[in-house]
């Protein structure tokens, strides 16, 4: 008989295991199929920095957390409702995030006493009482798996390897998933293989068959499909979406992409990504070091490429020198920092957004350097794009800010009509630009556009053009070497007054307020969108007024951004730091701001944010 | 076959016009002190580009930072001076991506050895097409005397008053062990040998090393005095040519040989005769000989030193490879489509 199917408008997994469990494989697994069936999604990969960290032990844990909904969404959820613990270690180290009551599925085959008390537990959790609070599902995963693969010519280390396929099937059957979908990756993945595909395919099955039969599971549940904008819909993450926007710019711009980048966590899947796409005329070269990532992006720029150098905080430390070499020699140059947790090595696989005075001032000198930050996964493809447009029209370094949240989350993306978005214009300088006294003319490499203040583009290889650049002081248009105080501080100015003049080009922030009656307002940047739009949502559906902003162009700021900032009796600027964004509208704008702060390597839980804005609400 | 079907600079468009030295001085007026080696080695490369005939636009000369690092703003071509030891990164970066054009690096022991040593034994190994000049003073000149990686150990300086303890660098010998296609040296003062190596260089697909004795007459002067001196030269320097016997001295009468246990030795020619002595090939695949040629030499009397054309032997260079993957790319894939790569291959529809 078929078992009773109850509709939910929302649930949080989390997958947790080994960082040999194959967590990550299995969330995106699940993930595709649910973002096929057309629920709201988000993910959030939370993996250790050890590649295979001693099996057993919490350092080893690899989880995955997916939030799915019938309705828009903008987190991947605070509390999951059903953890998956693959091991003890998982369930110590993920236990404290399943919310009371939430469904706990342990693999009682690997709860023997060794592994327990090797993270610390003095009795068997799933027999001691402790887990009482929770709705305890215990499943003998490991051996069914191997049960279910015993006709297989496979070692039993080799089919106790499929028992994430196991989990897979047993939750897609619990959730309604399709299983097409996974069949075909896995055909894909392991097609060279058929014994360990057709091995993986059964596990997969046995685990579908077990979740329809067993007791355990009294109903199967089913969450609809989000009301979205009609489209053609993908799933992405925000690398991918980083990448896709710098092809996209080479494309809008016709030029010739050259990334030169060094490999780190967690920026090293845009050079993969890139290096994927020789055919779009994109040049990948992995440098001997940080500094020859950027410098040869230099160079190629030099020469009429779009340079781009791909890193995390600990190489744009070392990109600093070059950067300003950048800012003087006035050439297109997009530095993507994946910020990470810092400083140092820091926390390589964890999220934190405390680069931002780094882009901002981290070079010596008066050295402005344009900033813009994605807001979410799939944002990340327009930030890039913007990005590339204001190197290229403005002659300039600019900084692409994402963060480990972003890189590695995911959500569904309408795609882009590609065919829409605006062309970017390198207007390379071919003829001389300058009359001198006897009506000859020569080329003045730094006589700038009276408008942008984006001086001329001339690349080798343009006859009569020749010229020589450097990073020592130049004379205000003819660029050659200058010492001279007064031209020093002009050309000082004037640099500023270029980034500056960039707010002219970029959209006024804009303000929801749903009610147009909010007195305080929250405002951020980056990958904080989602937990503070999910946290204003929570204190309006529980009956306050509350505004949201979110800047995107953090250098310069939009020019309406004082104005906004007056507007509110309260602004509140919630940041993983410890207040950078707050620092600079402080000084900026004078205005009172209220902080919120965490460092934690995770992003803002949506509940923990409404309680900040619900205080701040109770005090006016 | 003239330079110019070289395939180093076979995809560099050539000069419409005859070429003179005048045309590669720039407007600005050089710094460099007065009695600088810098010179000298300025007057020989604008003398000697125009044997090359290229396009004076397609030619790009890339500078890190120090005295020899300002010589792209005296070259009326395009130039960049960048800053301190980076100036074979971003030559890599352009030469990469602009197979038309031929790039210049001009650099000095301090900037590509010391604070560019890592981007230059990269650029040697990967077999960039860059012409690196590696002006040679063993001293730091713009930071005003402090020892550098070429100076000799016991050097006083104003950095160390009681002699450096650092053991010094032979950049020969390190760009050999770097996997170098062409390395070479030569010395300021002698513009007809500089010129016949830098033709070398310049015809060379890949990286070309060419070391250059330069005299700073402020901070180290004389440091070269006994090779470039008639009066002792002849019994220090070696010449080496390719193909030729490997013999210096007064009269001939030293050269080098090959010992039983294969090293290599200075013998009297007159002992060993003529016919023991070793013939230099530079196009020799293995580098284990020029490794041994670029020992030779003695770090404070410079005794044994040779000068010429150590090692050229033919690589495909790394512009070359990488061209070929993105030809092979599009031949493969076709031009890039970016709306069916945006859409990917997994999607759902809505509505």
């Amino acid at each position: 008989m078929a078992k009773q199917v109850v509709q939910l408008s929302k649930v949080v997994i989390r997958f947790a295991g080994d960082s040999g469990d194959g967590m990550q494989l299995t969330g995106d697994r699940f993930t595709t199929e649910t973002a096929g069936l057309g629920n709201d999604l988000k993910t959030l990969p939370d993996f250790p920095a050890e590649i295979r960290a001693p099996a057993g032990t919490i350092p080893g844990v690899s989880a995955f957390q997916l939030h799915f909904a019938d309705h828009a969404i903008s987190t991947p959820g605070d509390a999951p409702d059903v953890l998956v613990a693959m091991n003890p270690a998982a369930l110590k180290a993920n236990l404290k995030l399943l919310r009371p009551g939430g469904t706990l599925i342990v693999n009682t085959d690997e709860f023997g006493k060794r592994a327990y008390e090797k993270v610390g537990y003095t009795a068997n959790p799933i027999e001691d009482g402790s887990l009482e609070g929770y709705n305890v599902i215990p499943i003998a995963l490991t051996s069914m798996t191997v049960e279910a693969l015993k006709d297989f010519a496979l070692t039993k280390k080799e089919a106790e390897r499929a028992k994430n396929m196991f989990a897979l099937g047993m939750l897609c059957w619990l959730y309604d998933r399709p299983s097409q979908g996974t069949i075909d990756f896995l055909t894909s993945k392991f097609g060279k293989k058929p014994e360990i595909l057709k091995a993986n395919i059964a596990a997969y099955e046995a685990g579908w068959s077990f979740g329809e039969t067993t007791e355990a599971f009294s109903v199967q549940y089913e969450v609809k499909p989000a009301p979205m904008p009609t489209g053609e819909y993908r799933n992405i993450h925000g690398n991918l979406a980083l990448s896709l926007g710098l092809i996209a710019a080479g494309q809008l711009s016709e030029l010739p992409i050259f990334l030169g980048t060094y490999p780190i966590t967690p920026a090293s899947d845009i050079l993969h990504e890139l290096s994927k796409y020789k055919n779009f005329d994109i040049t990948t070269f992995q440098a001997e070091d940080e500094i020859a990532g950027v410098t040869s992006a230099i160079g190629a720029s030099y020469g009429g490429a779009l340079g781009i150098t791909t890193t995390s905080g600990p190489g744009v430390a070392l990109k600093s020198e070059a950067i300003g070499l950048g800012v003087m020699l006035e050439l297109p140059l997009v530095i993507v920092d994946v910020q990470r947790g810092g400083p140092s090595t820091g926390l390589p696989t964890k999220t934190e957004q405390a680069d931002l005075l780094q882009a901002m001032f981290g070079r010596n000198g008066e050295a402005p350097v344009p900033i813009v930050a994605p807001q979410s996964p799939s944002d990340c493809f327009f930030a890039a794009i913007e990005a590339a447009r204001i190197a290229i029209e403005y002659r300039t370094p600019v900084f692409l800010l994402s963060d480990g949240y972003l890189a590695n989350g995911s959500e569904p993306w309408l795609v882009p009509d590609t065919s829409a978005l605006a062309k970017i214009d390198p207007n390379f300088t071919t003829e001389p630009n300058h009359e001198l006294p006897d009506g000859s003319k020569d080329f003045w490499p730094y006589l700038r556009d009276p408008e942008t203040l984006a001086r001329p583009w001339a690349v080798p290889g343009t006859k009569g053009l020749e010229h020589r650049i450097g990073g020592i002081e130049k004379a205000d248009g003819a660029g050659g070497i200058s010492y001279d105080p007064d031209n020093h501080d002009k050309m000082v100015r004037i640099r500023q007054a270029k980034v500056d003049a960039i707010a002219r080009t970029i959209d006024p922030i804009e303000v929801d307020d749903p009610s147009g009656k909010a007195r305080v307002l929250v405002i951020g940047w980056g990958s904080t969108f989602g937990p503070i739009g999910g946290a204003c949502k929570l204190v309006r559906d529980a009956g306050h007024d509350v505004a949201q902003a979110h800047i995107r162009h953090l250098n310069p700021f939009p020019s309406n951004l004082g104005e906004v900032l007056a507007k509110y009796d309260r602004v509140i600027v919630p940041e993983m730091n410890l207040g950078q964004l707050n620092m600079l509208l402080r000084a900026k704008y004078l205005v009172d701001t209220v902080n919120y702060n965490q460092v934690r390597g995770l992003p803002f839980k949506t509940d923990e944010l409404a309680g900040v804005i619900t205080d701040v609400l109770k005090s006016l | 076959m003239t330079i110019n079907d070289l395939p180093a600079l076979s995809l560099v468009p050539k000069s419409d016009v005859a070429q003179s030295a005048k045309d590669f001085k720039s407007d600005q007026e050089v710094r460099w002190c007065p009695g600088c080696g810098d010179y000298s080695i300025l007057s020989t490369v604008q003398g000697f580009m125009p044997e090359l005939g290229l396009a004076k636009e397609n030619i790009v000369f890339i500078s890190g930072i120090g005295c020899s690092s300002r010589f792209p703003y005296y070259m009326n071509t395009y130039g960049l001076h960048s800053i301190h030891g980076r100036a074979p990164a971003i030559a890599t970066g352009l030469s990469v991506s602009r197979p038309d054009l031929s790039v210049w690096v001009v650099t000095g022991d301090g900037d590509a050895l010391s604070i560019g040593g890592n981007h230059l034994i990269h650029a040697l190994r990967r077999n960039v097409n860059l012409k690196i000049l590696l002006f040679n003073n063993r001293i730091y000149g713009l930071t005003k005397g402090q020892y550098s990686p070429t100076s000799e150990q016991g050097k006083i300086t104003k950095s160390t008053p009681q002699g450096s303890v650092d053991y010094s660098f032979n950049p020969v010998s390190l760009a050999l062990g770097a996997e170098a296609t062409f390395v070479a040296r030569s010395i300021d003062s002698d513009r007809k040998h500089l010129s016949s190596v830098l033709a070398a260089a310049a015809a060379h697909e890949g990286t070309a090393l060419v070391e250059i004795y330069q005299n700073c007459n402020i901070f180290n002067d004389g440091a070269w005095d006994k090779l470039k001196d008639a009066e002792t030269a002849d019994d220090l320097l070696i010449k080496l040519v390719h193909g030729e016997p490997i013999r210096f001295g007064k009269d001939g009468a030293k050269g080098v040989i090959r010992t039983a246990d294969g090293q290599i030795t200075i013998a009297d020619v007159a002992e060993v005769g003529e016919g023991a002595l070793l013939v230099h090939d530079a196009h020799r695949e293995d580098p284990a000989l020029a490794f041994a040629l670029s020992r030779l030499s003695e770090v404070h009397t410079l005794q044994d030193t040779p000068i010429g054309i150590f090692r050229d032997v033919k690589r495909p260079s790394y512009d070359r490879l990488v061209r070929e993957q993105l030809d092979e790319a599009r031949e493969k894939k076709g031009a890039g489509d970016l709306q069916a790569l945006v859409r990917g291959n997994d999607t759902w529809l809505v509505g």
